[in-house]
């Protein structure tokens, strides 16, 4: 048996607010580092499997990873804590920021520097995304879903709803029927 | 003002239920709601906001809270924030607790599986919906590839890929 740091509420909200507030572009690699390696508050096994929880179910990845974590120990107020430590200080930066983008959207430098700052952000998606699609399982059901789902946004632009109530159903039935070949 | 502050929450209440994978797969998703069927802003100002959402720190979701902010200021950011974050960790919070007792179980692992591809699906899908309207020229297209690049192969902070594209915005190279 592993032993773990209980962590108090206090250090949930200090701890999430840590990353909040150091975490540009992606939270996720910070959140393994502070809950796993630094804290000892979870084990890998344990991150892998509230993180997976946190991807299957909707909503942002690392907020639905903050509620377990927090909800796991401390309940309700735990996971409130952990929530908003985690928002508290980029809701404040980005309010600062969008603040300074309409009282200066006029100058010309600042259009010129969003026209080079949206690319670079889209990149970063691109880059995830590919992060993600290197680790699928390599079957050719799998492989079939994420192209249709991908085209079906991305070219055809259908609406996200309808998309999911025929892809989810599809996709759970698919993965329940074919068993992963024995390695 | 409170039946916008209505609207906000109900639109981002909606987008979080449907964020399978993630804030950025309902990105194009809260563009089509956000631009064509309310009106609320032009394709364009979405964009901008979207690079100012992800040269903050934190989650991506930090975009509603931006389109709230442009609707109906500090309240209007609030709610869309609750509204896009609220549902879905309600929800988290409840099956956390019931996952401990049927992780075992075969459906779990059914939907665990399933829903890998369809999530990569819907962020890669996404990422080329905005590519499509963030890149305006050829210089952009290879802006963005590159910075696609050097995120997928290697771990360089993501802050640095943004502080070059700002540069790069800024010299007239995009």
């Amino acid at each position: 048996m592993e032993t773990h740091n209980i962590p108090t509420r206090r250090e949930l909200f200090t701890g999430f607010f840590g990353i909040g507030i150091i975490g540009f572009g992606g939270v996720l690699p910070l959140v393994h580092h502070m809950l796993v390696l630094r804290k000892g508050w979870l084990t890998d096994a344990e991150f892998t499997e509230l993180l997976g929880l946190g991807q299957i179910l909707p909503g942002p990845n690392v907020v639905n990873l903050s509620v377990a974590v927090g909800g796991r120990f401390h309940g309700a107020s735990g996971a409130l804590l952990a929530f908003s430590g985690l928002l508290l200080a980029p809701f404040c930066i980005a309010m600062l920021l969008v603040s300074l983008y309409q009282q200066y959207r006029g100058l010309p430098a600042l259009q010129q520097v969003l026209a080079g700052l949206a690319p670079a952000a889209t990149g970063l998606i691109f880059g995830m995304g590919l992060r993600l699609a290197a680790r699928l399982e390599r079957s050719s059901w799998c492989i079939a879903l994420a192209v249709a789902t991908f085209v079906a946004i991305g070219l055809l632009h259908w609406p996200l709803l309808p998309l999911l109530l025929v892809m989810v159903p599809l996709a759970v039935t698919l993965a329940w029927h074919l068993q992963k070949e024995p390695t | 003002m409170s039946a916008m502050l209505l609207a906000l929450f109900l639109v981002f209440g909606q987008l979080s239920l449907m964020a399978v994978g993630g804030a950025n797969a309902v990105v194009p998703e809260m563009l089509r709601m956000v631009v064509n069927e309310h009106g609320w802003m032009t394709a364009a100002e979405f964009t901008a906001l979207f690079a100012i959402a992800q040269s903050a720190p934190g989650p991506n979701v930090l975009i509603a809270s931006l389109v709230g902010w442009q609707m109906a200021s500090l309240p209007g950011a609030a709610i869309s924030l609750i509204g896009i974050c609220g549902p879905s960790s309600i929800l988290s919070f409840y099956v956390a607790k019931l996952w401990q007792r049927f992780r075992d179980y075969r459906l779990c692992h059914a939907i665990q599986r399933g829903f890998a591809p369809l999530s990569i699906g819907l962020v890669l899908g996404g990422a080329w919906l905005l590519a499509g309207i963030a890149n305006t020229g050829w210089s952009a297209w290879l802006l963005c590839a590159v910075s696609a690049l050097i995120a997928w192969r290697t771990s360089l902070h993501p802050l640095w890929l943004l502080g070059a594209g700002a540069v790069a915005g800024l010299l007239g190279w995009v």
